[in-house]
């Protein structure tokens, strides 16, 4: 399996310095911290160690009920993303599908637009 | 097979463009604060060495000193590891960017990336989307209101300007016919009646402008800078950051501004391409340099000149204008795509 990885003839073996690179944006913040540990200095204090909340002592959890807003928004982002990834290979391959290629892909769009209309009279686009 | 000269020339490809990235990254905030300062009829930061010069440096010795606060409410696991997936992603997006064509070193052919992988801008897009996690988490694990709120809003702002971002690429890829970065750059090495450069910029103005709004959107730059909102919210996510792990933050959002400004060069901008870069290939990341140079000032343009939206309005501008406008320009490129073929 690893050797897979090593063959220079496979295309997973352009992703090993991607793997590399990986490696080495993860030691940079490490560093940096273990060397920040090493130089500065941390003097306890309760209020300093509070959350902030104005210089007043924090009122309660932050972790409340949140709106419901971000969920709709979560959940059409899924739809739509769906839909982008979908147009991806569609676009890269248009060249050979031609004029098939551009009725299926009204039919497409055209039934998400169907949807996102729907999501816009029913208020979902709305944030107030 | 994996040789030790494949091993050595991905080390020191990898060592020298990370290295860059990093200066660059330090340079723009200098950069960012004195042109803020000429904008506003000030100086800015002049007195660490010629010109300011150093100031980065200082900047940098200044976090490693300054004490490190973990609120005691925090969730500690997660509040550490918020930072690190906010800058890891972002400094990894480098390596699948070309920023030149081949060049000879000591008779060694050396292509001007660190690696060329056939879905290069997927490889891209799927780096930045991880870095919504960094900031959600740094959100919620501070445990502080205005954190939440920031990072709720930015998570929220990330995933409704992405739609739009990936939508704008799509006609580009009509035209390439390519994932691979550096496929599309080199699709766009030819002149229209000999001196108008062929870059997709020309053909789909549409797609450039939603792009570059969404890539701003994206990087939560002014005036889509509502996750961090001084005035409402004290620095939304990293409001209880502080020391080593706010530069974190700060390292990965201006690492997110070189990627975008990037990507904006390689798609729409002919890449490396300018005069005389075929008989001098070093003259290429030169010119990709000043390309991306010229998207730098303008966030900085931008935060110099324009007020904040408000939350909704920044809503409704990204899912009522920006994407119905990037789907019907999927549909009218591929309609004149097959016009043209």
């Amino acid at each position: 399996m690893l050797g897979l990885f090593l063959d220079s003839s496979t295309p997973i073996f352009g992703y090993l310095p991607i793997v590399l690179l990986l490696l080495v944006a993860t030691a940079f913040p490490l560093i940096a911290l273990a060397i920040g540990k090493v130089f500065r200095r941390s003097v306890f204090d309760r209020t300093k160690l509070s959350a902030y909340e104005c210089g007043n002592d924090p009122v309660g959890d932050a972790r409340e009920r949140i709106s419901i807003r971000y969920y709709l928004i979560a959940m059409l982002f899924l739809v739509f993303d769906v839909e982008t990834i979908f147009l991806f290979p569609w676009a890269i391959t248009y060249d050979q599908l031609g004029l098939f290629g551009l009725v299926e892909m009204f039919l497409f769009i055209g039934i998400l637009v169907v949807g996102y209309y729907y999501a816009w009279r029913k208020g979902t686009l709305n944030w107030v | 097979m994996l040789t030790t000269d494949i091993l050595i020339e991905w080390l020191v490809k990898i060592g020298v463009v990370f290295f860059i990235l990093m200066t660059a990254i330090a340079y723009v905030v200098l950069l960012e604060r004195r042109l803020l300062g000429f904008i506003q009829m000030r100086l800015g930061p002049n007195r660490v060495g010629p010109f300011g010069l150093l100031q980065p440096l200082a900047d940098g010795l200044k976090f490693l000193f300054k004490e490190d606060i973990v609120p005691l409410e925090a969730d500690k696991a997660l509040y550490v590891l918020a930072p690190m997936i906010a800058l890891v992603p972002a400094l990894m997006t480098i390596s699948v960017i070309p920023f030149g064509d081949k060049i000879v070193i000591l008779g060694r052919e050396i292509a001007l990336h660190i690696t060329s992988v056939n879905v290069g801008l997927l490889v891209v897009f799927a780096l930045t989307s991880l870095g919504v996690y960094g900031i959600a988490l740094a959100g919620w694990s501070s445990n502080s209101k205005y954190s939440l709120m920031g990072g709720l809003r930015s998570s929220a702002q990330l995933i409704s300007y992405e739609l739009a971002l990936s939508l704008s690429v799509v006609g580009v890829i009509i035209f390439s016919g390519s994932l691979d970065l550096v496929e599309v750059v080199k699709q766009q090495n030819s002149f229209w009646l000999g001196f108008i450069p062929k870059w997709n910029i020309f053909t789909q103005p549409i797609g450039f402008l939603i792009f570059l709004i969404a890539a701003i959107a994206e990087t939560n730059r002014v005036p889509f800078d509502l996750p961090e909102a001084e005035t409402e919210l004290v620095a939304g996510f990293h409001t209880e950051y502080s020391s080593m792990k706010f530069a974190m933050f700060f390292i990965a959002e201006y690492a997110n501004m070189v990627t975008a400004s990037s990507m904006a060069t390689l798609l729409f901008l002919g890449g490396w391409y300018g005069p005389f870069v075929d008989k001098f290939p070093l003259l290429g990341p030169i010119y990709f340099s000043l390309k991306i140079l010229f998207f730098l000032f303008l966030y900085i343009w931008l935060r110099g000149t324009l007020p904040r939206f408000r939350y909704d309005q920044l809503m409704r501008f990204g899912w009522k204008f920006l994407i119905p406008v990037a789907l019907a320009n999927v549909v009218l490129v591929a309609g004149l795509a097959l016009l043209i073929y």
